[in-house]
């Protein structure tokens, strides 16, 4: 379970200080939890928190009851924490195997390999021996990133907008990927998305706006207020 | 003269070699020949005007290899040694040099070689050099090679050349001269620390219609060393040139990399691009995420960027 007590995020910027966080709290013990919110309202502040990629200004983090606010990304990865980013790296010379071991934290044969490849539906003949770069299009390098936390198959797993950019794979299938997940691992699932369809599959959703949290509920709860956003602006409306 | 471990080990090293090699070869250990074999289609002749040797591959030859390492063990041993390859008419070989310094003394150790390839019409090699340095002693080790290829009409080079570990000083240079339809692709890595300093220089005369060629450079300069890459491609004819230099600086390492591509006829066509940086902030995160510490994500991708 992933508890985050009262996290606050700031930065200084040229007009002052500016918060991007302002007193999270919340306990993540679901299957699949979903944090939503519209662009700007701080999601993506807060996986990387979670992450140990950015210090939080104050407040505290804990993993199975384990504070590791202090801890630095490394340490957090070995407690048991994955994490897709949105936007997957690009690596010169390393290879998609390379990867995928590495994940796994031990040299993967190919078979083993294929099987995580196979999951997000790219063929691994295909795939294994390419290099993690330009060469690959950018909903490759996505799926790609997805079978690395298969591979690592840790207690937490947080996805950072898995849906974007995979474009002719489906959403079903993408969301069948999280359920083999949950089945075969068992841990927490935190998906930071837009998107209804991965919305209407979640457990628990948290509606994040303006870096606080706006309501935490089921999707019969939560997507009323998704769904009736504040009106639009005129222009816009043209 | 029999081979000793040390000599063995840069001879792994260098040429991957775990035992005297298959096909045609010649060992030179502390200047002298210390092992030489032949084949029906290619022979190996020592020079008598000046150190070296003519390796001489029979047109047509298919499949065939020939491995010319070099190794010095002894401190303060320095040579310069002329090595001519004439490679027949449609041959296909794969030619394995290399040079290891295992240096344990106080003198400088020094091999600079002058590697001459004269490719027949449609001939195609690959050439592969390995350069590496070891010891504990205070002396320097010094490699300076410098290549020269000249392509006939048709013909095919691949070179791969890699220097990674334990060079203090080297000075290496690549001429070409290609004729029509000739392709060269040239891939260099390169790796430089401590105090070492490396100069490299590539020039290509696209002379030959529809010529081609691609130089690809990656280095890694780490500690206090520098490095310096210089690239000339001249296009003076119809022709396709591409070079390539992409550097990771480390620490207080300093590499510069000065470019220069000239077009002497208007169907030419030339590219070059050049890139230096530290390694991205992001890609040691994402390996960090993985579970690696900062330094075993750093060396990941050193690794991965000189494969």
């Amino acid at each position: 379970m992933l508890e985050l007590k009262n996290i606050c995020y700031s930065v200084d910027t040229k007009d002052g200080v500016k918060n991007i966080l302002k007193d999270v709290s919340l306990k993540i013990d679901d299957r699949f939890v979903v944090i939503t919110g519209p662009n700007g309202s701080g999601k993506s502040t807060l996986a990387k928190i979670i992450a140990g990629i950015i210090q939080p200004t104050s407040g505290q983090i804990l993993l199975d009851g384990v504070d590791i606010t202090e801890k630095s990304i490394t340490e957090r990865a070995h407690l048991g924490v994955s994490f897709a980013f949105q936007q997957p790296v690009r690596f010169k010379g390393i290879t998609v195997h390379d990867l995928i071991s590495l994940a796994a934290g031990e040299e993967l044969n190919i078979g083993k390999a294929c099987e995580y490849l196979s999951e997000v539906g790219l063929c691994a003949r295909d795939y294994i021996h390419r290099e993690v770069n330009a060469s690959l299009s950018g909903g490759e390098l996505k799926r790609i990133e997805i079978a690395m936390i298969l591979a690592r198959g840790t207690k937490l797993s947080l996805f950072d907008e898995p849906e974007a950019g995979i474009d002719l794979w489906s959403f079903q299938s993408l969301i069948k990927v999280f359920e083999n997940m949950h089945r075969t691992i068992k841990g927490n699932i935190l998906i930071i998305s837009h998107q209804e369809r991965i919305l209407n599959f979640a457990d628990q959703i948290v509606l994040l706006s303006d870096g606080e949290i706006k309501k935490i509920g089921t999707k019969d709860e939560v997507m009323p207020l998704i769904l009736n956003p504040n009106p639009v602006c005129e222009q816009i409306k043209v | 003269m029999a081979i000793d471990a040390i000599q063995k080990d840069l001879l792994e090293k260098i040429a991957d070699l775990h035992d005297v090699p298959q096909g045609a070869y010649n060992i030179r250990a502390n200047g002298e020949a210390a092992a030489r074999s032949t084949t029906a289609n290619i022979d190996i002749v020592t020079k008598t005007d000046k150190p070296g040797i003519d390796i001489i591959i029979k047109a047509g030859t298919k499949n065939e290899s020939v491995h010319i390492p070099v190794v010095i063990s002894q401190t303060g041993h320095t040579e310069m040694v002329y090595n001519d390859f004439f490679i027949g008419e449609d041959a296909d070989v794969t030619i394995v040099a290399g040079c290891g310094i295992h240096n344990t003394g106080d003198s400088e150790s020094r091999h600079d070689g002058i590697h001459t390839f004269y490719v027949g019409k449609n001939a195609k090699i690959r050439y592969v050099e390995k350069h590496y340095g070891a010891g504990d002693g205070n002396g320097q080790n010094v490699m300076n090679p410098t290549t020269v290829i000249n392509m006939e009409e048709g013909s095919y080079v691949e070179m791969d050349t890699v220097q990674i570990k334990g060079v203090d000083s080297t000075d290496r240079v690549t001429k070409a001269v290609l004729a029509k339809g000739a392709t060269l692709i040239v891939s260099e890595k390169l790796m430089t620390h401590g105090k070492q300093n490396a100069t490299t220089k590539f020039e290509v005369d696209l002379d030959g219609e529809n010529s081609a060629t691609h130089v690809i450079s990656r280095s890694v300069a780490r500690d206090n060393s520098t490095q310096l890459f210089l690239s000339n491609v001249n296009g003076n004819n119809a022709c396709n040139g591409h070079t390539e230099c992409d550097a990771i600086v480390m620490d207080n390492a300093v590499v510069s990399a000065i470019p220069q591509i000239k077009a002497n006829h208007t169907d030419a066509s030339l590219i070059h691009e050049a890139a230096i940086g530290k390694i991205a902030g992001e890609q040691l995160i994402k390996l960090m995420t993985l579970g690696l510490s900062e330094k075993e994500a750093e060396e990941q991708i050193i690794n991965g960027f000189l494969k």
